[in-house]
């Protein structure tokens, strides 16, 4: 029995915490947040220099090859450290969503690029809840039209992976007939864009298998994305949490420290409790995600679900517990609260991965 | 990542099934327990003679040194052991008080002609121990016991009433936590002994539980004599020895779950209708069991990372008590959704409604119990609060006071 990270990959995220503690302070994040860069750049350069954000991608196509594991423990700490880059756009959906489906020029051509850090892209592989508009995107074959309204990074990204019906599309936003307009939001330190297109070039991924649909590619890449979302999830929770706790021993009230009051303290047992249920659900899907094991929706479903809770909890109860300086804009607590909504939204809220928990343990009990 | 057993796991694993395959029962359906069908005296004559052949097999106390009649093993052989023992009609709860309290305080504490006249009757389970610590005014606050014994020659002259005893009506020991001095502060003044159940003076009371069982006791003592030589750990050492007996717990990685609570619900959900659907297709339903499910198999995998300690040789830490916090709560949530499935007809008692309903009241009606035992939620959380997240102790008036001067309680 070892449910646990080996010795070098713990190492590896220390590496990446000491980083991310230099540079995606504070300071670096409200950058972005108050609108003055799109995303954190030296954090992203370290990332990218370091192999630690293409750390799944094989070395054949420029990444580090190392595997998911190790991407998991970097996830973990860029969640911990509110990192403002764009590492799940590029590298948890859309070079997952090529690695999985594109032809081998797909990959020759543009997985170099992402892992380099050359180009940022963004994926949309669709999601159970959406708002109803009235048009969709529409691929034709050979070029693309429509509208996509809400594509994280799609300010600066280069290169797009969308389902379009029963098709996972690539879109070089380089191309013709490609505007862009940035989108306010409620977690500005991950931007969003709408991506407008009018016969824009973009090409099918011919999954690898014929057999293999749009819909299979992209609730494998999904998953794949759940447990690594989870993994920043958790890390950001257990930070906010710390905060939470260190604050609650320096703040005094009614001449003691608030920390001390069975109110508090069992608030955040509960927290820790929620925390650490999730950490071992995603570490459960960390491990079903290396493997490529059976048990992968399943546990992907469960990570997502209860990480999607924790932080969620963990970032409104920070609040709650700090007081009223809890919902100053100078405290970072709201940079959680609004960091757990945008992680726990990406790919579909915890209902729909709920609901798709339950399908699983229904078909395995038939 | 691996959660295969090393060589030497897989190789003990296989010897310890061979031997149980060779020596016990296969459990024939999930909630069959040992004894069934046999009455008192005939089911505890049974769970003797299992433990004398697994002592006999050193499979009793594998992690006890060679001297003191264990394997000498490791915790994860111990964990190994039981995994493995699961799928067998074993006597379940029996002698975990002797095996995992009683017999390790005489080890660690007694005189060596005692520890020589008590382990191996205990281990081989000829003789079964039980705990004496709670008390009517002392349950979380263990220290205000008020049990009274009072030296008198060579012998010591007890007084009181515990509570909350598991097995004290079958068993033959108790080791037993008093008060010998009342003018020291609550913990000190506490002195722990090995009582004889069977001496004159100790009666023994079932607890009726609102399930109807009676697995708990009330234990009352009137001029009960114990000599001076059944002492455990020096006059006013009895906290200290309390808190090694619970240290014992320590390796164990604490509170269980059944892992297939989930599955209960879903063959129940299939058999009850919702809006004139089957209960099964109603969300409502499915996300209750997605619930129940990450509930569950959150604890097996929190219990995976205390495993994964012991098998590096490290010692599980206090994080370890999330599993009881959750474990009992989930199982009174679980159980009380189940019933909810059958609407007004859920109160029928299985007797009527029919026997897949069973577990499940079953469960409904003994999880407040589970929540209590080993440590209240309330309790826990302090634990978690205090041990793992730093948070300051409760704040505690009674500590530097006379003992005989506090309060009542």
């Amino acid at each position: 029995m070892n449910f646990d990270f080996s010795d070098d990959q713990r190492l590896l995220q220390d590496a990446v915490r000491t980083m991310l503690a230099d540079t995606s302070t504070s300071q670096a994040v409200r950058e972005v947040l108050e609108g003055r860069a799109s995303h954190s750049e030296a954090v992203w350069l370290n990332l990218i220099e370091m192999g630690a954000a293409a750390a799944a991608i094989p070395e054949q196509y420029g990444g580090a090859g190392l595997g998911y594991l190790e991407l998991c423990l970097v996830a973990e700490e860029a969640g911990r450290h509110l990192a403002a880059v764009p590492l799940s756009s590029s590298f948890y959906l859309a070079a997952e969503a090529i690695l999985r489906a594109g032809s081998d020029a797909q990959k020759q051509r543009w997985l170099p690029k992402i892992a380099g850090g050359e180009l940022v892209a963004t994926a949309a592989l669709g999601s159970r809840e959406r708002y109803r508009t009235p048009a969709p995107l529409a691929f034709d074959g050979a070029t693309l039209t429509g509208t996509s309204p809400a594509l994280v990074d799609g300010g600066i990204a280069g290169l797009a992976v969308l389902r379009v019906a029963d098709d996972l599309v690539l879109v070089d936003l380089a191309g013709a007939g490609v505007s862009r307009r940035p989108v306010p939001t409620l977690d500005p330190t991950r931007p969003l864009a709408a991506l407008h297109f009018d016969r824009t070039p973009a090409e099918r991924l011919p999954a690898a298998d014929a057999a293999t649909n749009a819909a299979t590619v992209a609730a494998r890449v999904l998953d794949g994305a759940a447990v690594l979302l989870a993994f920043e999830q958790v890390g950001g929770a257990a930070r906010i949490l710390e905060a939470t706790r260190d604050y609650s021993l320096e703040r005094k009230a009614f001449g003691r420290q608030i920390g001390s009051f069975q109110a508090l303290k069992h608030r955040m047992a509960e927290i820790y409790t929620a925390i650490e249920l999730a950490r071992v659900h995603a570490y459960y899907g960390a491990w079903a995600l290396s493997s490529d094991a059976p048990e992968l929706p399943k546990a992907a479903a469960a990570a997502r679900v209860s990480a999607t809770r924790a932080y969620v909890v963990a970032a409104e109860e920070g609040i709650e517990l700090h007081g009223g300086i809890g919902f100053t804009w100078e405290m970072d607590c709201h940079l959680h609260y609004r960091r757990a909504r945008h992680l726990g939204q990406l790919i579909g809220s915890e209902h729909a991965w709920r609901a798709r928990l339950a399908d699983e343990l229904i078909k395995e009990a038939a | 990542m691996d959660f295969r057993d090393t060589p030497e796991e897989a190789a003990f694993r296989a010897e310890v099934r061979a031997w149980l395959e060779a020596n016990g029962q296969k459990r024939s359906r999930p909630d069959e327990v040992f004894g069934e069908g046999l009455d008192d005296a005939a089911r505890l004559a049974a769970a003797k003679a299992w433990q004398a052949k697994k002592a006999a097999a050193g499979y009793a106390a594998i992690t006890w040194p060679k001297a003191a009649g264990g394997r000498g093993g490791t915790a994860m052989q111990q964990v190994i052991y039981q995994q493995e023992e699961a799928a067998f009609v074993v006597p379940g709860m029996i002698f975990e008080i002797s095996i995992g309290m009683g017999l390790p305080t005489v080890m660690t504490w007694a005189a060596p002609e005692l520890k020589a006249r008590f382990l191996r009757p205990g281990l081989a389970g000829e003789e079964i121990w039980c705990q004496l610590f709670s008390e009517p005014g002392a349950g979380s606050d263990t220290g205000g016991v008020r049990t009274r014994a009072v030296r008198e020659g060579d012998d010591w002259i007890v007084n009181g009433q515990k509570v909350w005893t598991s097995g004290a009506h079958f068993c033959d020991y108790g080791i037993l936590l008093t008060r010998t001095d009342w003018d020291k502060p609550k913990q000190e003044g506490l002195t722990m002994f090995i009582v004889d159940m069977k001496a004159p003076g100790v009666e023994v009371r079932p607890i009726h539980q609102m399930s109807g069982d009676s697995e708990f006791n009330e234990v009352f003592f009137t001029d009960v004599r114990i000599p001076d030589t059944y002492r455990l750990g020096p006059e006013c050492g009895g906290w200290k020895v309390m808190l090694s007996t619970l240290m014992q717990e320590r390796l164990s990685v604490g509170g269980n779950l059944p892992t297939d609570l989930h599955e209960h619900l879903i063959a129940l959900a299939q058999k009850c209708a919702w809006d004139e659907r089957p209960a099964i297709e109603d969300d409502r339903v499915r996300a209750r069991i997605a619930d129940a499910y990450l509930q569950q198999k959150g604890v097996e995998l929190v219990i995976a990372r205390g495993l994964t300690a012991i098998s590096k040789g490290k010692a599980p830490g206090p994080e370890m008590s999330i599993t009881k916090l959750v474990a009992g709560k989930a199982m009174q949530d679980i159980a009380a959704f189940a019933l909810e499935l059958a609407g007004p007809e859920g109160m029928i008692g299985h007797e009527a409604l029919g026997g897949d309903w069973r577990y499940m009241q079953r469960l409904w009606l003994g999880s407040p119990g589970a929540r209590m035992g080993g440590g209240t939620d309330e309790i826990l959380k302090n634990v978690i609060a205090e041990r793992v997240l730093g948070l300051p102790g409760e704040i505690r008036t009674d500590r530097k006071i006379p003992f005989r001067d506090l309060e009542r309680s």
